[in-house]
């Protein structure tokens, strides 16, 4: 046990969420005769939920600070109509329309803010005015119409990466490469974070932990290469879900390494101390409503591409998955808890129950019930741990610093 | 002494708490339709006394006898207490803003008619028990929309309405501005006069002096003194030396100072309180601090000091009213708190869980929040860098702990303090405001918190002490500032400082 620990780097508990979402695509592979575990149907798993998990992202900063935004489902289907529709009627070239998108996803961010940070309404108000405004919004400017979106947004939406190379690799040369750096990336932080971790306290970790922490990343993620590009010809790892895994870097590096993450969840944990502190609350309320809409128009722009024209009901009740995707991934009601991994790997058990229920021929509405029953079992699971005053951040995929040291 | 001329006798009271003997064999008489005044320095005891009476620590948590109109009384909660005539005004008031002064007043002793509440019946009443206290306003009217000396009369009213005969008032006045508390205290002498009898716990002796029949000095969780007084003719020079007595023992670390220039000079600094308007909280303030210097701030709880350190803190209290900064003979302004951190100036404040940290964090994180553009490289936090520091803070400071990356709830209290510190020092400032920086923390922990502050003044900062324990400024600054209803009202160095006069100076108006 005590080795497990080392490797992994802390506390175990963390990743119960982990090992259930493990346990769940082992589970469903089984009972529907192999056909989780294929290429085809991660692909589209990943294409099909890579916009829910976007929205997460935003969510989980905006749960962090402590408030919610019920907007971005309508945000996102008010983005993605206005870029087919400027497309359409105005001839605008496809790149034009989607920043044209983007704008008025900063727009709308930039709206929330200001209610929410200058005149102190809160968000959850700012944003149910919000949901309203761009639901009615998107159906006023569509009449209520599906518009078909440009050509080229496919690609982003549903598209593959490029085949190149040798065919002796017998899979995606894309995704093979893909695959080898994220392999490299993960041992060179491994190897550097080793190097220095002596500096402060003058203990280094275990090499022997390092080394197996690389081996076991290593198979996973050459697993996940190997299932991604050994598909159809022409099929690869998606570009949405590239587009994720890049959103998901920057994000991660946002709230962990950077001044403005830090003041995320100084704001989030204890306001007037952050304040006294030198956080600037107002600000810091603005940019994380402003993003969590700039996120909400990307995440409209990919799934427009996927099918490929934008209709009046897009984004109904997904700003209901990302809350749900950020409250399974560990996040805190109150604010100050939760992170970036985590709330992937919640929004990924959402998309994996989805997604196997199906195969399983388990209707919407049983699907429905059942991911009800996982949420409340979820946060009912971490607050159950809260308060026998154990760790609460559970979930995290990578080990950080401070829980490795902890042991 | 007939005994019955008494209305309430508390008798060999102790009260334990964990770890803390809160009050220890205290006797309290008072007699029946008088003004009584209990004083005595913060956390001497007496509100705890206060809620021993009123039931809120139920008869069993406390030893000793309580007998009320000649009658042992064994309260187990408010009710009873109150059912027995007992009201007690809180220093915080204690109503629902969002509701009528009617509702309020009769908030669970509702007037029923037929299981509904009688609006007409309740509505007259009110308007006759406003008339008590000296309010002719619209019972309709909602709490939220009183002046804060409103509220409390309403709060009194709502006392009156219960019949009561021995009205508790906790610092009565320590909200209010001058007129509202010289109308308070002509409402009580008329309160008298109708045979309520009043306790009153405060601290201002010119209030104390004006109104009560009898003073009772508490001190350390003791009855140190209780004597009649003819009111206006109470001695209060020998009220200042019960509250204070306690000998200075050695429990400060022996230091020498020595001052350089003035580094922070703050003029005419003027705050209006943001929830009451007009009350000002800091009426012209001017001070000044040396480099190396440990300048003293006393003051009690309530006079302002912590309203004039966090509005110079680049203005996070209040409403800014006029004055001027000047670091280094440099006029500056510090309009946010940012601005105020950039400009050396750093701010511990006095409540440690609520604005001090953030709960959530560990160690490591919390020592670099104030400061992370330090950390910060090419955009990024260095969280090695980030590591090394909380590293060399644990040394320093000697934070018992086993690892930085420890939440911050794991500490006690001193191991605490000694973060918000580190996270203050990481800043580099070179004014250091420490707002009650010993507030809580076992005398161990006190005294090596008090060797940082010298080794901070030591290294050429100018450190502003704000503290409400007497000995403990003393032992500590160079120069001591008293602060009275949020004027400065004395400047004297510690050398010729004794308690006595502090103690006057903090609670009399100088009458220079």
């Amino acid at each position: 046990m005590k080795y497990i620990k080392q490797v992994l780097g802390g506390d175990l508990r963390q990743y119960t969420m982990v090992v259930a979402l493990a346990a769940l695509i082992i589970i469903f592979n089984i009972i529907s005769g192999g056909r989780m575990l294929t290429s085809s149907n991660f692909q589209n798993l990943i294409s099909g939920n890579a916009y829910v998990l976007i929205l997460a992202l935003g969510m989980l900063m905006v749960i962090v600070i402590g408030q919610i935004d019920l907007s971005v489902g309508s945000v996102a289907g008010f983005a993605g109509m206005v870029m087919a529709l400027v497309a359409k009627n105005y001839n605008v070239p496809w790149w034009c329309a989607v920043l044209i998108a983007i704008a008025i996803g900063l727009l709308a961010g930039a709206w929330h803010g200001f209610f929410l940070s200058q005149l102190g309404i809160p968000g959850f108000i700012t944003t149910l005015g919000g949901m309203m405004i761009f639901r009615g919004g998107v159906i006023w400017i569509s009449h209520s119409i599906s518009v078909p979106a440009p050509e080229q947004l496919k690609w982003f939406g549903s598209g593959y990466l490029p085949e190149w190379g040798p065919a002796f690799t017998g899979m995606n040369n894309s995704t093979l490469l893909l695959g080898i750096i994220g392999i490299v990336a993960y041992v060179v932080a491994q190897i550097r974070k080793y190097k220095r971790s002596g500096d402060a306290t003058g203990v280094k970790d275990p090499l022997w932990a390092v080394v197996v922490r690389i081996i076991l990343m290593t198979v996973l993620i050459g697993y996940f290469t190997w299932l991604f590009g050994s598909g159809r010809v022409g099929t690869s790892f998606p570009v949405p879900g590239l587009i994720l895994l890049l959103l998901t870097i920057i994000y991660h590096i946002i709230t962990q390494r950077t001044k403005f993450g830090r003041h995320v969840y100084a704001v989030g944990g204890n306001k007037a101390a952050a304040a006294l502190s030198g956080v600037n609350v107002k600000r810091t309320y603005f940019l994380t409503m402003m993003n969590m809409s700039f996120l909400a128009a990307v995440a409209g722009i990919l799934f427009v591409g996927r099918s490929t024209a934008a209709g009046p009901a897009d984004g109904t009740s997904w700003e209901m998955d990302a809350i749900a995707s950020v409250f399974i991934g560990g996040a805190a009601v109150s604010g100050g808890v939760g992170t970036i991994l985590a709330t992937i790997v919640g929004g990924l058990v959402m998309a994996v129950l989805n997604n196997g229920l199906m195969l399983m021929g388990v209707g919407a509405d049983k699907t429905q019930v059942i991911k009800g029953f996982v949420l409340l079992a979820a946060v009912a699971f971490d607050v159950y741990n809260k308060k026998s005053g154990k760790s609460s951040i559970i979930g995290r995929l990578f080990p950080s610093k401070e829980e490795k040291a902890a042991n | 002494m007939d005994n019955n001329s008494y209305i309430l006798q508390m008798q060999s009271i102790t009260k334990e708490f964990p770890g803390v003997r809160a009050l220890d064999d205290v006797n309290l008489s008072v007699r029946t339709g008088t003004i009584h005044s209990i004083c005595g320095e913060n956390g001497a005891g007496k509100s705890t006394l206060m809620k021993v009476l009123s039931g809120v620590y139920p008869y069993g948590t406390y030893d000793g006898k309580i007998i009320f109109m000649g009658k042992e009384m064994k309260f187990k909660n408010i009710k009873e207490s109150e059912s027995a005539g007992i009201a007690i005004i809180h220093q915080e008031l204690t109503m629902i803003p969002e509701l009528s002064i009617t509702e309020n007043i009769f908030m669970g002793n509702e007037i029923l008619r037929n299981g509904l509440i009688d609006w007409a019946e309740e509505k007259r009443r009110t308007y006759d028990i406003l008339k008590k206290v000296g309010l002719s306003i619209n019972p309709d009217i909602l709490i939220k929309h009183l002046g804060v000396g409103q509220q409390q009369l309403v709060e009194i009213a709502k006392a009156l309405s219960k019949n009561v005969k021995l009205l508790i008032l906790d610092e009565p006045t320590s909200a209010l501005n001058e007129a509202d508390s010289a109308n308070l205290l002509e409402l009580m002498k008329d309160l008298k006069s109708r045979g309520i009898t009043c306790i009153m716990i405060s601290h201002k002796l010119n209030e104390i002096a004006a109104i009560s029949d009898a003073v009772t000095v508490i001190r350390d969780g003791h009855t140190v003194e209780s004597y009649d007084v003819v009111a206006g003719e109470v001695d209060e020079d020998k009220i200042i030396k019960a509250m204070v007595g306690r000998s200075i023992e050695n429990r400060y670390p022996e230091h020498k100072s020595c001052p350089g220039n003035v580094i922070f000079e703050v003029n005419n600094w003027c705050v209006e309180d943001p929830d009451v308007e007009g009350r000002m909280v800091c009426k012209h303030a001017s001070f000044n601090v040396r480099a190396g210097e440990i300048v003293g701030f006393a003051g009690l709880m309530g006079a302002g000091r912590t309203e004039l350190m966090r509005s110079i803190f680049g203005k996070n209290y209040g409403i800014y009213r006029g004055g001027t900064i000047k670091i280094k003979g440099k006029e500056v302004k510090l309009n946010s708190v940012e601005s105020a951190i950039k400009h050396g100036v750093a701010y511990v404040p006095e409540d440690r869980k609520n604005l001090g940290l953030n709960l959530l964090d560990c160690i490591r994180t919390t020592v670099v929040a104030a400061d992370l553009d330090k950390i910060t490289k090419r955009g990024l936090l260095d969280l090695n860098e980030e590591k090394i520091a909380a590293e060399d803070y644990r040394n320093q400071l000697k934070i018992k702990t086993s690892h930085v990356d420890k939440g911050v709830t794991t500490l006690s209290g001193g191991n605490q303090q000694k973060v918000v510190l580190s996270k203050w020092m990481f800043t580099e400032p070179d004014i250091l405001i420490l707002d009650e920086p010993t507030r809580g923390i076992d005398v161990g922990a006190k005294y090596e918190i008090y060797k940082l502050i010298h080794q901070l003044a030591d290294a050429g900062k100018a450190v502003i002490l704000v503290s409400s324990e007497l000995p403990e400024l003393l032992g500590m600054a160079d120069r001591i500032y008293t602060i009275f209803e949020g004027s400065i009202t004395g400047e004297i160095s510690a050398a010729e400082a004794d308690q006595e006069i502090l103690m006057k100076r903090m609670t009399i108006t100088s009458k220079e």
